[in-house]
């Protein structure tokens, strides 16, 4: 293990009063609480207009009714030429096969969805040249059954696509995300099989509203990360043989300031324990090997129902901006992880071969000879509490309340039902065009780089079809005029709206 | 006072017969391109970004992604007015320089310099950031020590190495111009009393809210014309948004910036010395170096590039990211550069790319008309122009 990766937790350990702490855990009164029963946590998301939700109809997809267009993609042909042909609304079926691409997809509602013939999958291989494989920032996006490998940047990568689903995916070996959505709100990341993944596996960024579920994620830096999001749920994933295993962070620097509200629960969280290979200077760099659960500046983290064994530094792992010596600063983040909540938890052979820093604080709460370490508390941790916490070996969550609930049953997801697109009344569209760009160079009744709009008025007032077909292939008409340049870009539709729009106006 | 109405005269003098005389001055009674005038005689921006949302409403994300809140609601009459006071060198102490100097209409409103050239030919220390889209923003100068337009204006103002003012000879200059007494009064009809800074502050800011960009090609295929962008276009698109250039997870659509500050580690052009940004404004030393995200709208018309114009084309900019983490960072100062600040190996072929797709963001549809004439009828000199 490389020194500097020691460094990153637990640099001002010391700064723990020596016996503070000495022989309290071995003296304080057993609480023991059963989580079969008893209060649950109800999370922090109440859905807008949705007060009538049924928790038991737990919502499982985000996407919309599928669209009835389907295309094929067969073995030979391009992925990124069916994409660009299909109307928004299309499933894009990619039959076996190897394709060298990256596709991208700028338009709602496509499905790019794998078929699996006896194990054979829709095989997109970057052969280590191409950068992404998939790049989508429509809404309503789904990815299915597709295996990705030897990219060099991300295998799946979103920017603000809403209500994304993906699902029962492969991907080995593809730089630096595995499967990466961001900025985007409503998703489903679930099936998934990650792994050779240069930073984390899974990665939610910015993004609201998310489940994480039913993923095997291994021989990465980092499992599954939450960062700069919230209402997420990390759910029922085998996460094993990565550096770190589940992270919740609050990245300092980003636009989104912080991380509230995530649940890991019932994951498996094993043996993570592979050497760091992350980029020089990259934040999962700094990520000592043997770290199962790393909190660090998120808010309401619940920890629940997981099995976390076998992770060598320590099972969980709890701690601020100020501790992490890589990180850097942002004023506009709070660095501390608050209101940590730590329910039942099996924890078993963590911390066998912890780093110094934490032995130095098993010594300065007198845990001597501890040959485990399941939860390491550094900087400050307001708010937070555990149950049962006679169970773990533990440094530094002397001061965790009693949590006053014992289980998240409560809380089903944080996904939302799809949302319909936006009515856009055409009225609405022709006057947003003609305000945004007509009158870069037509005024009402000056002179600008094109006629007045009266002049306009007076030769079409009875055609606004006839406008409609001029604007999308104009000719010169005028001397005294440049000609115009064509509004093709702009679909029929609108453009007859944009012209009843401009016939009508007063000023 | 005086050495202001010889100005004026003198000024008068050399415009020739074609402008109008000094009562001919009006205000437009219209929104610029791109605003509605509502009801209530203010001008609202309007564009097909606003039937899109964003997550948090921040403005931040892909292609059909809302923008984030944003200035506007001024009226007509103050932003024609900030427009006469943006181009008017009275603003400046020796009547040499206007705002427009160094934001100018013709330099993708900035100067073309690798840093601004003060009243006294000072080197002002920073480049003049473009103001192309300030409606959209919430902090000011490359350090970001300003969180609005009007606390932005008095800092070149004032300064005694830019426009080198003082709030008391502008304000004693604009209440002695007739003209300008008529023209605040249209514009501010509530307000009693001599021309207030606040006043020249709020026109300037209506002015500046009005420089929107948004209908670039780039624009145009958001809105859903694939064939907008060329193939090259969408392949350095493809590059930018890619994790392995990484330039979109900073420079974020739909303002092509996310407003943070980023340590990047950009070299100081020779014999500059090194800038410390933002560290001296946060009192962060973690933040050494830093700098806020500038736009890339209109980034093509705008070089030379950096907070201290290092760079002479975009080429070079894109091949110093290509370079390395770390590639011109000072050995002797220790920096906290930005994690995405990478070693992306892209080929030379991909950093041609990225250049072309930067050349999609161009829109000035709506650049401003600069007035024939101004009020105060001095000329700026456009200090070293001819270099």
């Amino acid at each position: 293990m490389k020194k500097g990766l020691i460094l990153w937790v637990l640099v001002t350990a010391v700064a723990f009063a020596a016996g503070a702490y000495l022989g309290r855990s071995s003296k304080q009164d057993l609480k023991i609480s059963s989580s079969t029963g008893g209060a649950s946590y109800s999370g922090g998301f109440k859905a807008e207009g949705n007060a009538d939700a049924n928790p038991a109809g737990a919502i499982r997809s985000v996407a919309g009714p599928a669209p009835t267009n389907v295309v094929v993609v067969k073995d030979g042909e391009s992925i990124q030429a069916a994409i660009k042909a299909a109307t928004a609304g299309t499933i894009v079926r990619v039959m076996p096969g190897t394709y060298h691409e990256t596709v991208y997809v700028d338009k709602d509602d496509i499905r790019i969805i794998g078929v699996i013939e006896q194990g054979r999958r829709a095989v997109l291989d970057g052969q280590k040249k191409l950068n992404d494989a998939i790049l989508y920032s429509g809404n309503n996006f789904v990815a299915e059954n597709l295996e990705i490998r030897n990219y060099k940047g991300n295998g799946i990568m979103g920017q603000a696509g809403n209500n994304f689903e993906i699902r029962n995916n492969v991907i080995v070996d593809s730089g630096v995300y595995g499967i990466f959505p961001q900025l985007g709100q409503n998703g489903i990341v679930e099936h998934n099989v990650v792994s050779k993944i240069a930073d984390a596996a899974i990665y939610i960024g910015m993004s609201d509203n998310i489940l994480v579920a039913h993923n095997d994620v291994f021989d990465s830096v980092a499992g599954i990360e939450i960062e700069n999001s919230r209402h997420a749920i990390v759910e029922h994933n085998y996460v094993h043989n990565n550096t770190g295993g589940l992270l919740a962070f609050v990245t300092p620097g980003l636009p989104i300031k912080d991380t509230v509200d995530v649940i890991f629960r019932n994951n498996f969280v094993i043996g993570n324990n592979h050497p760091n290979f992350g980029a020089p200077g990259s934040t999962v760099a700094g990520i000592p090997a043997g770290t199962g659960i790393l909190v660090m500046a998120a808010d309401d983290v619940v920890i629940e129902g997981n099995i976390i064994s076998d992770n060598k530094v320590a099972g969980i792992i709890i701690t601020d901006h100020a501790h992490a010596s890589n990180i850097t600063a942002d004023p506009e983040s709070d660095p501390n992880s608050d209101r940590v909540k730590i329910l039942d938890n099996v924890m078993l052979r963590n911390g066998y071969d912890t780093i110094n820093e934490a032995k130095a604080l098993l010594l300065a709460e007198a845990k001597v000879g501890a040959r485990n370490l399941d939860i390491v508390r550094v900087g400050p941790s307001p708010g937070s509490c555990i149950i049962n916490r006679h169970q773990y070996v533990t440094v530094g969550v002397g001061d965790f309340a009693e949590c006053d609930f014992t289980n998240t049953a409560a809380t089903v997801n944080y996904l939302l039902p799809p949302v319909p697109p936006r009515e856009i009344k055409p009225g609405e569209r022709g006057k947003v065009v003609y305000l945004g760009i007509c009158t870069g160079c037509h005024t009402y009744n000056g002179r600008m780089i094109g006629p007045p709009v009266q002049v306009i008025q007076a030769l079409y007032m009875d055609n606004p079809q006839g406008l409609a077909d001029y604007i999308a292939k104009p000719t010169k008409k005028r001397d005294d005029y440049p000609e115009m340049p064509p509004q093709d870009y702009l679909d029929p539709e609108t453009r007859l709206a944009v012209a009843q729009y401009m016939l009508q106006v007063t000023n | 006072m005086i050495r202001a109405l010889v100005l004026v005269i003198a000024a008068a003098g050399t415009a020739g017969a074609t402008g109008p005389a000094p009562s001919d001055f009006t205000l437009n009674t219209n929104c610029p391109p791109g605003f509605e005038k509502t009801d209530g005689g203010v001008c609202e921006l309007r564009t097909l970004y606003q039937f899109y949302d964003s997550l948090g409403n921040r403005g931040l994300g892909g292609t059909r992604t809302g923008l984030p809140p944003h200035r506007d609601g001024f009226t007509p009459q103050q932003i024609d007015l900030g427009r006469y006071l943006f181009f008017d060198p009275v603003l400046s102490g020796d009547g040499t320089l206007s705002c427009a100097s160094c934001h100018d209409p013709a330099k993708g409103l900035s100067d073309g310099r690798s840093r601004s050239i003060g009243m006294h030919g000072e080197d002002a220390g920073r480049a003049a950031p473009t103001l192309w889209n300030v409606a959209f923003l919430k902090r000011f100068f490359w350090d970001a020590r300003a969180d609005s337009l009007e606390a932005q204006a008095s800092g070149p103002l004032y300064s005694p190495r830019e426009m080198g003012n003082t709030p008391a000879q502008l304000l004693a200059r604009l209440n002695g111009n007739g003209v300008y007494r008529r023209l605040f009064q249209q514009a501010f009809p509530n307000a009693r009393g001599p021309i207030a800074e606040q006043q020249v502050f709020t026109a300037l800011a209506a002015f500046q809210t009005s420089l929107v960009s948004l209908n670039s090609r780039y624009d145009r295929y958001v809105h859903g014309h694939d064939a907008a962008l060329n193939q090259r276009e969408i392949e350095g698109l493809n590059v930018f948004r890619s994790f392995v250039a990484r330039c979109s997870e900073c420079h974020t659509p739909p303002l092509f910036t996310n407003e943070q500050i980023a340590v990047i580690g950009m070299p100081e052009p020779d014999g500059h010395p090194f800038d410390v940004g933002a560290e001296a404004i946060l009192g962060s030393p973690k933040l050494k170096g830093g700098f806020k995200v500038p736009t890339l709208r209109n980034i093509a018309r705008t070089a030379p590039y950096s907070h201290s114009g290092a760079f002479d084309d975009l080429r070079s900019v894109v091949e110093f990211y290509n370079k390395g983490r770390g590639n011109s960072a000072p050995s002797d100062v220790p920096l906290y550069l930005h994690w995405h600040i990478s070693d992306p190996d892209l080929s030379e072929a991909e950093v041609d790319r990225i250049v072309d797709f930067l050349g999609a963001l161009t829109d000035e549809t709506f650049l401003p008309q600069p007035p024939t004439r101004v009020p105060s009828g001095m000329t700026a000199t456009h200090r070293g122009e001819s270099t």
